[in-house]
């Protein structure tokens, strides 16, 4: 029994009768990530140490006899957006590349309270601005099916290391389909909660309106546990609220297929647009199938001002990024300049231009030109503003559709994993990779991405995942991820496939 | 073209204010001054990323307060919002302030220059966090950021002002009623209290008004007068002259009382102004501004009128009273403990006169009295409570000792405020002598003392009589009474002449 490729809640049965240690398993995914890795290339960086110190006071825990959190001595990798204390936090950036936090995310504060093992930092796009996690500044990393294709972004590190089995599960954070699309392109589980759920304190902001973070899991179950770990109020982030936290794994270990009979399911016309794989939409429309046989009414919904999503997406979050990302400035920390005599004695203002120049990738200067225009004095009105109004039509069409369905679902991706380098001189093809998750940050809701199966690999043959989006109403993350775990029961995708590291 | 007469000026005023808050605005550092640099700092005031504010709902509540006192409206909705631009001392590069939906709008100040009252519209109130501060030396430049994230209110009058001296009659009434709600510490030159000034003329009787510039960076009521003033001339001769205003920020100079305009980089900003996103708007109910209002205790000017109408004092000993509010507080204590049986007036004047007035000479020794001087009288002065002044009062009032005597005594109680008025005339034997044989006994003796005086006066030198007394007055340490003197040496010497005669 390979112990890396059990999920979180099979481990944590193992724990509880005293068939594996924390130790073991964190050996067991020590091996896997350096014998898989190089290929997939997920990780900025491991930190063993780190994790067999972690693995080790987990399993004192454990031992006690007491009751210990579903996550204690569980490994897992975190998108390396997440400032921990002592730790290195690069963001996937030049400009941050020896930057050490000294303070801890709230989120992974909650995950060091549980017990968890750290297994190390996962790559992503710069800043979490992209779609491929080709933008990061350090490596590119592969989609553990097709060693030749992108794991999806922004957190494509976390998505591919779930996939790969390198962790047991792993955090990123979801700003306009950063969980979700890599979740479907790699084959996992991807949560992006309700905005407000998880802390954003300590998590480097991209688009704080927009930003959640989320989780990468092999199943539903796993998703459960990791986010009531992570999950509630935080007096450090003031747009997190009180609200009530459920006990998740248990409603999701107690969902029966009753759940599903009568359950009014939408299927807007506005996600199966020009522009989706036809197998893909072929695949949603089987599962559409599926909820009917279980007992499901198919309910029509529609989000009519959802097509102006990416564009109200893109003049928010940039304008938010752009402002968000002014600290980077090379005065307090971070990279700073230097001649080639190692000192700079220009003006203030070349030390900023020169800093953030070197400092900053191309995706993220494109991102932060456009969004100090739609900012700037006399374009306000026709850009910022205008985006806040639409973004208000696309929360009410949200409202009314939720009145007729009680979920959503469609397609997470109009494609299955892409080529690398296949979209990157083209940014406006990159950024409909998100066209299906975009409005659903707009709308502050939650949704969840599961794989439903896979389509052919059009390159070489062999198979690539699909993903269903599966979107509900505020704070009910309980029914997605309850539905998520009937219908992937259904499916049985993890028994019949895994990847094959592929043409590397 | 016409002269200078012919021209007026419009002033408006931008006032950023300090708030007295315990930590900062957006994280919990203490709000502290003048600290080891970069000491009172956190991930959140360091601008470190992820990092996010979190309101300080004591900053909301001193600049309520602030709104309230001035007639300002409350808008119980309000947004903060992100002020962008680049600076060392800005940490985030964006300083969270308020902008389109301002916690306060729409109040006046009444201003009285020349006997006259005139209301200066305000237009907005709102909060904002301050910058850390840039210092240089030789050729390198550091950054200190305690001051970074500490709270301000930004106060923006209309341009109603007319001249410097009103300017500086506004900015005196708006720090002295934020000081005494303890709002502000009002300390301008530590910066904790500073104004901007917009500054435009305009023929007279014209509605439209002409080009502004905006001064920076002044730091003294005095400055205020001396930028404004000078600002005025200034725009008013290249009008005479035929020229235009440029509408720039200026900076003033105080060594040579000018103003000269900011290169153009320094001003050339869009501050790209939106909601910010970390912070939800500002929700204010009835009960927290009915809270806030409860705590407004009466403001400098209510008093001052209150003392003249009601306890018919001088407009002179009014202003002296309520200068201080500590001073107005104890005073208010001492009228309420006296419950009558002193005129009013006659505690003013302990309190003005003997109080305010001899402590700053018995305290400074002779030396002028300075501000150090009467800070320390003030924080001593409450240290004598004011059931003991009282006390030390009635001594006097009701003739056991004199004035001067009265005077000693504080001096005591000041040295040991345990020490109670009537404990220290015991102690030091300092009643005044009023019983007939004791001063007789004085009396004797002086004049036996002195026989030559003695036969001068009753040989007609009548000016003698005061010596006599002055000598009476010293013998008893100056604890006879010296009514009671006058009266009794008189008849002495009557009794003397006819025994004699």
């Amino acid at each position: 029994m390979n112990l890396f490729n059990l999920t979180i809640h099979e481990l944590n049965g193992l724990f509880k009768k005293g068939e594996a240690t924390s130790r073991d398993v964190t050996e067991s995914f020590r091996k896997r990530i350096e014998e898989i890795d190089p290929k997939v290339n997920s990780f900025l960086y491991t930190d063993f140490d780190e994790a067999f110190k972690n693995a080790e006071e987990a399993d004192r825990i454990i031992k006690s006899g007491k009751n210990f959190p579903e996550l204690c001595g569980i490994p897992l990798s975190i998108k390396d957006i997440f400032l921990m204390k002592g730790k290195k936090t690069t963001c996937a950036s030049k400009i941050l590349e020896n930057f050490v936090s000294p303070y801890e995310s709230t989120v992974t504060k909650r995950l060091r309270e549980n017990g968890y093992v750290f297994l190390g930092k996962v790559n992503l796009d710069e800043f979490a601005m992209g779609s491929s996690t080709e933008n990061s500044a350090y490596h590119i990393t592969k989609n553990p099916y097709d060693l030749k294709r992108v794991p999806g972004g922004s957190s494509g590190g976390s998505a591919a290391s779930v996939s790969a089995a390198l962790s047991a599960g792993s955090f990123g954070t979801d700003t306009g389909g950063s969980v979700r699309q890599p979740a479907a392109l790699c084959g996992v589980v991807g949560l992006k909660p309700t905005y407000g759920l998880i802390s954003r304190y300590g998590i480097i902001a991209f688009s704080s309106s927009l930003d959640q973070a989320g989780v990468l899991a092999k199943d539903s179950l796993d998703a459960a546990i990791m986010l009531k770990a992570v999950a509630g109020f935080d007096e450090k982030d003031q747009t997190t609220r009180k609200f009530d936290i459920k006990d998740y794994p248990a409603i999701v270990s107690g969902a029966s297929k009753s759940l599903i009979k009568g359950l009014k399911v939408g299927i807007p016309s506005e996600f199966f647009t020009e522009g989706l794989d036809p197998k893909i939409a072929s695949k949603i429309l089987e599962m559409r199938d599926l909820f009917r046989d279980l007992g499901a009414e198919i309910v029509d919904v529609s989000l009519p001002d959802t097509k102006y999503s990416i564009a109200t997406y893109y003049v928010i979050a940039t304008s938010e990024a752009s402002s968000n990302l002014e600290r980077y400035d090379g005065i307090r920390f971070g990279y700073r300049f230097k001649d080639e005599n190692g000192g700079f004695f220009g003006t203030l203002d070349d030390l900023y231009r020169k800093s953030r120049e070197y400092g900053f990738g191309k995706e993220v200067k494109r991102r932060i030109i456009l969004g100090t225009f739609a900012l700037s004095a006399g374009y306000y009105d026709a850009y910022y503003k205008k985006a806040s109004l639409v973004r208000k039509l696309i929360i009410k069409n949200y409202r009314d559709a939720f009145k007729k369905a009680d979920i959503i679902i469609g397609p997470t991706s109009p494609t299955p994993a892409f080529l690398i380098g296949e979209k990157m001189d083209d940014p406006l093809s990159m950024y409909l990779s998100d066209i299906y998750t975009i409005s659903i940050n707009l709308a502050y809701l939650p949704a969840l991405s599961i794989p439903v199966g896979v389509v052919d690999n059009p390159s070489w043959g062999g198979f690539l995942p699909v993903g269903m989006q599966i979107v509900s109403p505020w704070l009910t993350e309980d029914r997605l991820l309850s539905v998520a775990r009937i219908i992937e029961g259904e499916i049985g995708f993890r028994d019949k496939y895994k990847p094959e590291f592929k043409n590397g | 073209m016409g002269d200078f007469n012919n021209y007026e000026a419009v002033i408006g005023l931008e006032v950023h204010t300090q708030l007295l808050t315990k930590t900062k605005m957006f994280c919990s550092c203490p709000n502290i001054f003048g600290k080891e640099p970069n000491s009172a700092v956190c991930p959140v005031c360091l601008g470190l990323p992820g990092a996010l504010p979190v309101i300080n709902l004591e900053g909301v509540r001193l600049a309520v307060k602030a709104a309230l006192a001035l007639n300002i409206g409350i808008n119980k909705k309000s947004l903060f919002a992100r002020k962008n631009y680049f600076y060392p001392d800005l940490p985030k590069g964006y300083q969270i302030s308020q902008y389109l939906d301002p916690v306060s709008s729409d109040g006046y100040l009444s201003v009285k220059t020349d006997g006259t009252e005139k209301k200066i519209r305000i237009n907005r109130l709102h909060i904002e966090e301050d910058a850390g501060k840039l210092i240089h030396a030789g050729s390198r430049s550091y950054v200190d950021l305690n001051r970074a994230g500490t709270p301000l209110v930004e106060i923006v009058s209309e341009p109603d002002l007319s001249s410097a001296a009103e300017a500086v009659e506004y900015l005196k009434n708006l720090r002295e009623i934020l000081v005494y709600l303890e709002v502000s510490d009002g300390n301008m030159e530590e910066g904790s209290f500073r104004c901007d000034a917009n500054v435009s003329v305009r023929r007279k009787g014209e509605d439209k008004l002409g080009t502004r510039a905006e001064i920076k960076n002044v730091n003294s009521f005095k400055f205020v007068q001396k930028a404004i003033e000078y600002e005025i001339e200034r725009q008013i001769e290249i009008t005479l002259a035929g020229g235009k205003v440029v509408q720039e920020t200026r900076l003033f100079d105080s060594k040579t009382n000018t103003t000269r305009p900011m290169r153009g980089k320094e001003e050339a900003h869009d501050y790209r102004y939106f909601e910010e996103p970390d912070l939800p708007p500002l929700i204010l109910d009835d009960e927290f501004i009915g809270e806030v209002k409860k705590s407004i205790t009466e403001l400098p000017r209510a008093k001052r009128e209150k003392y003249v109408s009601k306890y018919k004092l001088t407009e002179y000993d009014a202003e002296a009273l309520t200068k201080d509010k500590e001073i107005a507080r104890y005073f208010e204590d001492l009228i309420d403990k006296n419950n009558g049986r002193v005129e009013i007036k006659k505690l003013a004047n302990w309190v003005v006169n003997d109080l305010l007035f001899g402590l700053k000479s018995i305290t400074s020794i002779g030396k002028p009295a300075n501000k150090e001087v009467i800070e320390k009288a003030i924080s001593e002065l409450t240290h004598v409570g004011a059931d003991n002044f009282l006390e030390l009062i009635l001594e006097v009032e009701s003739g056991n000792i004199n004035k001067n005597t009265g005077n000693t005594v504080l001096l005591e109680m000041l040295k040991d405020p345990n020490k109670r008025a009537a404990e220290i005339i015991k102690e030091e034997n300092l009643a005044q002598v009023s019983d007939d044989k004791g001063i007789e006994e004085v009396i004797s003796r002086v004049l036996s003392e002195n026989p030559k005086e003695l036969e001068a006066y009753f040989a007609g030198k009548d000016k003698l009589f005061g010596f006599f007394v002055g000598e009476v007055m010293k013998k008893s340490k100056g604890k006879a009474n010296p009514k009671k003197v006058n009266e009794m040496l008189r008849g002495y010497l009557e009794s003397l002449k006819k025994g004699g005669n």
